[in-house]
């Protein structure tokens, strides 16, 4: 392993280059390339990267640098590409359609709020908004994270069992710009953990298929069903991946959420990203004081670990959730997600807390007030607004 | 089964269009395919089909009306997962085409910036767009390819714009070739498909494309039309070599461009004298012998 003090973006094109040219001795790799703040140090990486057999195509959109993607992917190439808030919501159309066709392709969302009004700071709300779109979410609180889980992310998309694209999403600026000190792959290494990139319904001469092509409602309900049950193995396939990272690279990476000191916690808090970093040494303090207070990150969003969180969650009395997103109408969508998940509970109050929308910095004071407001709640109440110093 | 059986079974399937398509009849893509097939000469190209027509004509999974691979991708994103398909193919060695067919919505609306990026990179696609003027598929709305006057079912009272200019549009791309196709000239047709299978980067060709359904026209007569529309001079058959050199493949006779107006019921509100539509064709021509003289693909001898 090389340790080098670098940024979220450098550590994510670092890592994306060197899976790309693992595959350098199977159909290759390929990046539909397009820039946006926060993202663009990603590709520009790429773009300079010198690839044994593959290429980086600057195009003119992010939804062309999807569809760039997608004829890569169906011509049997490892793909990827990178983007940022109003960036996925233009490539929306084509990230649905890589995930109906089952194309293996990861997705670096580096977090920004989605506008008009323009405002460049982190909010999940932009990949989070593509949780429908038959791909996997992954969310990196650290830089050794999000290369750990770009490297899982493929062997798990590419899984058979699975074929299915990957979204990892940082935090933009708060990870994406920061330097730590971060083990970034080496090659060789890569190239023992990746398999070749196999894609069985790639387009071939030898035997034409129309891939995409017009279904009746029982094929397209058989394949979306199908696309269900591959979600369903992500659990297991995940596992093993993990298993075999800790063989190869000698860690051993979070797997779909991470729950500490979960056992004895009436109170537990839920974040995933930067904001679980902070919350953990909130949880540390709080701790030393004698407060039973636990933490829960989800790292996996799609498919949702709903039963590993409600077995984290078993003997919470209540539970916060801090959403740096807003689904307008609704509340936070961890949350909606959470509350879900523990369906049938009486014994356990969730509340839902919107905190940091629009890259509002999420001191530890801040985590210190929603759990001090959650302790005196009898029950939960609507998403209450959390703000932050502005 | 029988050996004759067995071999016609055989060529059914591994024509690029295959018989049991869900092509209406009288449609100008079942000639154009088949053309495009036999100018290939055996040859099987990849083919990326964005929304549109041409996707239909594929029929309902598991079965696919195209005898070649076919990425279906979404309405605007042909050229773009079509330079995927081609630069992988090239670092793997296949040097098989790779053929962007798709309609008019797709090529002037909707996918214009990404077929303008890719011919600015000068990706190596092989473009054809079939220019039925309307969006058929979606049951007959006007383009921006849709002639000025035509009855559609968004202009009722006749479309009050011009048809864009497609193929100057990507003669200023500077793309190395891009020509006009006709469905009633087999040789042309056939001659204009091989130059751009032997000219590398991007290519890009424009057939018009009768529609009977959105022509209110009779599928019997859709070859004639566009026989028509190339002799009374509507639609110029031409090529445009490196978006500077010019031939004209065709010049205009004495047909009257009524001949091509009257059999179709799309064109009620409009008639070739009162309207601006012989002054169009005066004025095309113009400009495209000037620049056929000015700049001549072919030196004088």
């Amino acid at each position: 392993m090389a340790r080098a003090l670098v940024t979220g973006n450098h550590a994510a094109g670092h890592t994306l280059a060197a899976c790309g040219e693992a595959n350098r001795e199977a159909r290759g790799c390929c990046c539909g390339a397009y820039p946006i703040t926060p993202q663009s140090e990603i590709i520009e990486f790429l773009r300079d990267y010198e690839f044994t057999k593959g290429r980086t195509i600057p195009v003119e959109s992010e939804h062309s640098a999807m569809g760039v993607c997608i004829g890569a992917s169906v011509a049997g190439a490892r793909s990827f590409t990178a983007s940022s808030s109003n960036g996925l919501a233009y490539m929306t159309e084509n990230i649905f359609a890589a995930g109906f066709y089952r194309l293996p392709i990861v997705l670096i969302a580096v977090n920004r709020t989605l506008g008009p009004p323009w405002n460049i700071w982190v909010d999940q709300g932009d990949s989070l908004a593509l949780r429908d779109a038959a791909w996997l979410q992954f969310y990196a609180e650290s830089h050794q994270e999000l290369v750990d889980t770009i490297l899982l992310a493929f062997r798990i998309s590419e899984d058979e069992r699975i074929l299915l694209p990957t979204i990892v999403a940082q935090d933009g600026f708060v990870t994406s710009h920061t330097q730590m000190v971060v083990d970034l792959p080496e090659q060789e290494l890569v190239d023992r953990y990746l398999p070749h990139c196999h894609i069985p319904h790639r387009l071939s001469l030898e035997h034409p298929t129309t891939i995409g092509g017009l279904t009746w409602p029982r094929e397209t309900e058989h394949h979306r069903r199908e696309i269900q049950t591959a979600m369903e193995q992500v659990p297991a396939v995940l596992g093993e991946a993990i298993d075999e990272f800790e063989k190869v690279f000698g860690r051993r990476p979070h797997g779909m959420l991470s729950a500490e000191h979960t056992e004895d916690a009436e109170t537990v808090l839920i974040a995933c990203n930067t904001m679980a970093r902070t919350l953990r040494n909130v949880v540390a303090e709080r701790r030393e004081r004698g407060e039973r207070v636990g933490m829960v990150k989800p790292k996996m969003f799609r498919p949702f670990p709903r039963a590993e969180l409600a077995a984290a969650l078993s003997g919470a009395k209540r539970v916060g959730v801090l959403d740096r997103n807003h689904s307008p109408g609704s509340g936070g969508i961890f949350w909606q997600e959470i509350a879900a998940s523990l369906q049938g509970r009486s014994d356990v109050l969730v509340q839902d807390y919107l905190v940091g929308l629009g890259g509002g910095d999420v001191t530890p004071q801040v985590i210190h007030e929603i759990i001090d407001d959650l302790n005196t709640r009898k029950e939960a109440v609507e998403p209450i607004w959390k703000e932050v110093a502005a | 089964m029988t050996a004759d059986v067995v071999a016609t079974e055989k060529l059914r399937c591994d024509a690029l269009l295959r018989p049991g398509n869900t092509n209406c009849a009288g449609c100008g893509m079942s000639i154009g395919l088949q053309w495009m097939d036999h100018a290939l000469e055996g040859e099987k190209p990849y083919m990326v089909i964005p929304a549109c027509c041409g996707i239909v004509t594929a029929g309902a999974f598991p079965t696919s009306g195209y005898g070649v691979p076919i990425a279906a991708s979404t309405f605007a994103s042909a050229p773009a997962v079509a330079t995927g398909v081609a630069n992988i193919n090239e670092l793997n060695g296949d040097t098989s085409p790779v053929i962007c067919w798709t309609g008019d919505g797709g090529t002037y609306d909707i996918g214009m910036a990404t077929l303008s990026a890719a011919a600015e990179r000068n990706e190596d696609l092989i473009y054809i767009c079939y220019d039925n003027e309307i969006y058929g598929n979606t049951g007959g709305q006007r383009s921006s390819a849709t002639p000025e006057g035509v009855v559609t079912s968004t202009t009722k009272q006749g479309k009050g714009e011009g048809k864009k200019d497609m193929m100057a549009i990507m003669a200023g791309h500077r793309i190395p070739y891009a020509a006009t196709l006709s469905v009633a000239h087999r040789e042309d047709f056939l001659r204009k498909v091989r130059t751009a299978r032997q000219t590398s980067g991007f290519r890009f060709l424009l057939m018009l494309s009768p529609c009977p359904t959105g022509w209110k026209s009779e599928p019997d007569e859709s070859v004639e039309l566009i026989r028509s529309a190339v002799c009374s001079g509507l639609f110029p058959l031409y090529e445009v070599f490196d978006g500077v050199r010019y031939r004209i493949n065709e010049q205009p006779d004495d047909t009257p461009v009524s001949e091509y107006i009257s059999h179709q019921r799309r064109y009620t509100k409009v008639s070739a004298e009162a309207t601006s539509l012989e002054a169009f064709i005066k004025q095309q021509w113009h400009y495209l012998n000037g620049m056929a003289t000015a700049f001549p693909a072919d030196k004088a001898t």
